[in-house]
């Protein structure tokens, strides 16, 4: 066995946090001067709700166990769901592949070797009935991961809850539908910010009006994180995207209260233990106050944020893969100490490849062990009033402020992201941490330590080209068999919906209710707004 | 004076996650080297004909979609089509083994999987150009 380049026989000297936050030896009252427990805190349930949205948090419901799923086709993914509600999951999450996330049918030459790889491929509200063959959308909620052309998979979403019987006010669900943090992380979009921008307002827009129970944007750190941002950042510019999104949302002539007891957060939850649960508590106590004097938001429902955490998937490694298993135990552990409302633990064999049954099935069992065996439910914010814990939630907080003034005195965020500044904060971190990695100063075991010479085999779910094959041909049938006049008469309205400056969520209902496909409806919308390519630096 | 190491740093496929090509090439221009980074969503074709036209002697590129088996083979036929077989490629991403290997056979002179050490691909850059710059 090697040992790490500078470790010595003793534990290795931590003295700053996973973001480089520096850390002292002990903590006690007078790291906590000037903090008003009755002021900062509050009881779990209330204002700032620092300690958590409802008052007796997992006591009362726990979190909803929702694994992250999608690969091959429709078909194969339906069964995915049907055996993961039979073992216990709570909710269901759909993972599409790049071509649908980029607006690109299957037989797009640009979706070569990349249909149903990284997710399930949707063309069209055909593969959509597919996908959730049996399920009742009237119990069961969904969250979707789809964020450029979340407004026609949306739609599609919701002419199947039509022909299953599902009222729209009955729906649950998430869409993510967070296109700023695409252009600071993830790089999934299409169009340039500004219409991009406006499609995510008709969609919170239309979900206030007609859908009121569905969360019709996940405003996501999530991303940011996996593309090596610090747990500030990840606040930071997940809160200034809010910020955006409300703005947006007020300009459009709705009330605050109207829309924002509907938006959702999603945050990550990586290594450091305590940093992430500083992070959570630091994200409700900022932005119940952004809500209420910021915004002038009277509703607590307003004020409440509401989250779902990932285990980070940039933490797995391919080395010594059962090791993942304990980095997700210990970082869902943070999230639910953080007192999220919904979790997603990742699979051992993730670095590798989509999930195998095998190993979501321990995921989701390590979530289950937390809840029902751990005894961390008994009581909300467990951690509350522990020095290091309260003084790193305002580290977090006052970390998070700093970088929401500058961007405020950018202009906003989309003035930021055209200057290319969260993204090179972004890319300064991840470099730095790499280079931490590389010398040794940061452990990431089995890798840089303790390496072993035979890593364990494990089973991978291999998807073939045949998930391909057989989603072109579905889907030349489909064209054969559709109406083309009515697809083009649909696709023309929704050009001229784009054109102008009415809501274009029931123009897309009508296109899909038309079989018009993903790829036929984002070219109507790309001849109209554009794309967008990012300035190429590094 | 020495020229240095001219490479272009590629990410093809409709995949945006670039933290990885970024501090690639952040890491290669540390080493001294000339690193031309051409952005996302590139297709094959665009990325050897950049790499002609900057007359580089080292393409890398970064997949982590699954999609190298359809991306990878048509780079390499596409440089022996424009008589540019002599530029070294490497791959890097989620590749498993037996696709690594197949890629190899294809000459693609090496593939770096998660986990892969910077210093370990700066110095397989530099051996290999320098190895080629000398040979015979």
């Amino acid at each position: 066995m090697r040992k790490a380049a500078g470790a010595t026989e003793t534990a290795p000297k931590v003295v700053t946090t996973l973001s480089g936050i520096p850390v002292e030896p002990a903590y006690g009252p007078e790291h906590l001067a000037g903090f008003d427990p009755s002021r900062d805190l509050g009881e779990p349930g209330e204002f700032p709700y620092t300690r958590g949205i409802h008052r007796t948090m997992y006591r009362g419901k726990l979190w909803t166990m929702r694994q992250f799923a999608g690969f091959a086709t429709a078909e194969e993914t339906n069964a995915r769901y049907h055996y993961l509600l039979e073992q216990g999951q709570t909710g269901l999450s759909v993972a599409f592949d790049l071509p649908t996330l980029m607006g690109f049918d299957s037989d797009h030459p640009a979706a070569a070797g990349e249909v149903g790889k990284c997710g399930v491929a949707i063309c069209s509200l055909e593969d959509m009935e597919t996908l959730f063959r049996g399920i009742p959308l009237g119990e069961v909620s969904v969250s979707m991961t789809i964020n450029s052309p979340a407004p026609v998979i949306w739609a599609m979403y919701l002419a199947v809850a039509e022909q299953q019987g599902v009222e729209w006010a009955r729906l649950n669900g998430t869409l993510q539908n967070d296109i700023l943090k695409e252009y600071i992380a993830q790089k999934e979009y299409i169009f340039p910010p500004r219409p991009s921008m406006r499609l995510v307002t008709d969609v919170i827009e239309f979900a206030t009006r007609h859908v009121p129970k569905f969360n019709p944007i996940s405003i996501s750190g999530y991303h940011i994180r996996e593309a090596g941002s610090t747990a500030v950042q990840e606040l930071a510019f997940t809160l200034r995207d809010g910020i955006e999104y409300v703005e947006w949302a007020v300009r459009r002539g709705m009330g605050v209260d109207e829309f924002a007891p509907r938006l959702s957060f999603f945050f990550n939850a990586h290594n450091d233990f305590f940093e992430e649960i500083a992070k959570y508590r630091a994200a409700r106590r900022m932005w119940a106050r952004i809500m209420r004097d910021r915004f002038g938001a009277r509703n607590e429902r307003s004020m409440k944020l509401r989250f779902h955490a990932q285990t980070a998937g940039c933490s797995l490694t391919w080395q010594q893969p059962y090791n993942n298993v304990v980095r997700t135990t210990l970082q869902a552990l943070a999230a639910v100490l953080g007192g999220c409302q919904s979790l997603h633990t990742n699979s051992l064999d993730e670095a590798y490849a989509l999930p195998s049954e095998h190993a979501v099935t321990l995921a989701l069992r390590t979530q289950q062990v937390i809840a029902y065996e751990s005894g961390v439910t008994a009581t909300p914010d467990p951690l509350g009033g522990s020095y290091y814990l309260e003084w790193l939630t305002v580290q977090m907080e006052r970390g998070a402020e700093d970088y929401i003034r500058r961007i405020d005195e950018m202009g906003g965020m989309i003035p930021a992201i055209e200057q290319n500044y969260p993204q090179r904060e972004i890319a300064q971190a991840s470099y730095a941490y790499q280079r931490a990695v590389e010398a040794g100063e940061r452990i990431v075991v089995g890798v840089n330590a303790f390496q072993s010479d035979h890593d364990a085999p494990i089973e991978i779910l291999q998807i073939d080209e045949t998930a391909a094959r057989k989603q072109r041909e579905r889907l030349a049938a489909l064209r054969r068999r559709r109406s083309s006049t009515r697809v083009q008469a649909a696709l023309d309205a929704v050009r001229r919906a784009a054109e102008g400056r009415e809501n274009t969520m029931p123009y897309l209902l009508d296109a899909v209710r038309s079989y018009a496909t993903l790829g036929e409806i984002c070219d109507a919308l790309r001849g109209v707004f554009g794309t967008y390519q990012e300035p190429n630096v590094l | 004076m020495e020229r240095p190491i001219r490479v272009l740093v590629a990410k093809p496929g409709l995949d945006g996650h670039d933290r990885g090509v970024k501090i690639i090439a952040r890491a290669l221009r540390d080493a001294g080297m000339e690193v031309i980074y051409t952005g996302l969503r590139q297709t094959p074709e665009m990325i050897v004909n950049a790499a002609l036209q900057e007359d580089v002697q080292v393409i890398g590129l970064s997949i982590l979609s699954g999609a190298h088996n359809a991306i990878v083979p048509r780079v390499m036929q596409l440089l022996k089509e424009k008589g540019a077989e002599d530029v070294l490629v490497i791959v890097g991403g989620i590749i498993p083994d037996e696709d690594a290997e197949q890629l190899k056979q294809l000459g693609v002179a090496a593939v770096f999987q998660p986990g892969a050490s910077l210093q370990e691909i700066v110095n397989f850059i530099r051996s290999s150009v320098k190895q080629a710059v000398s040979g015979p």
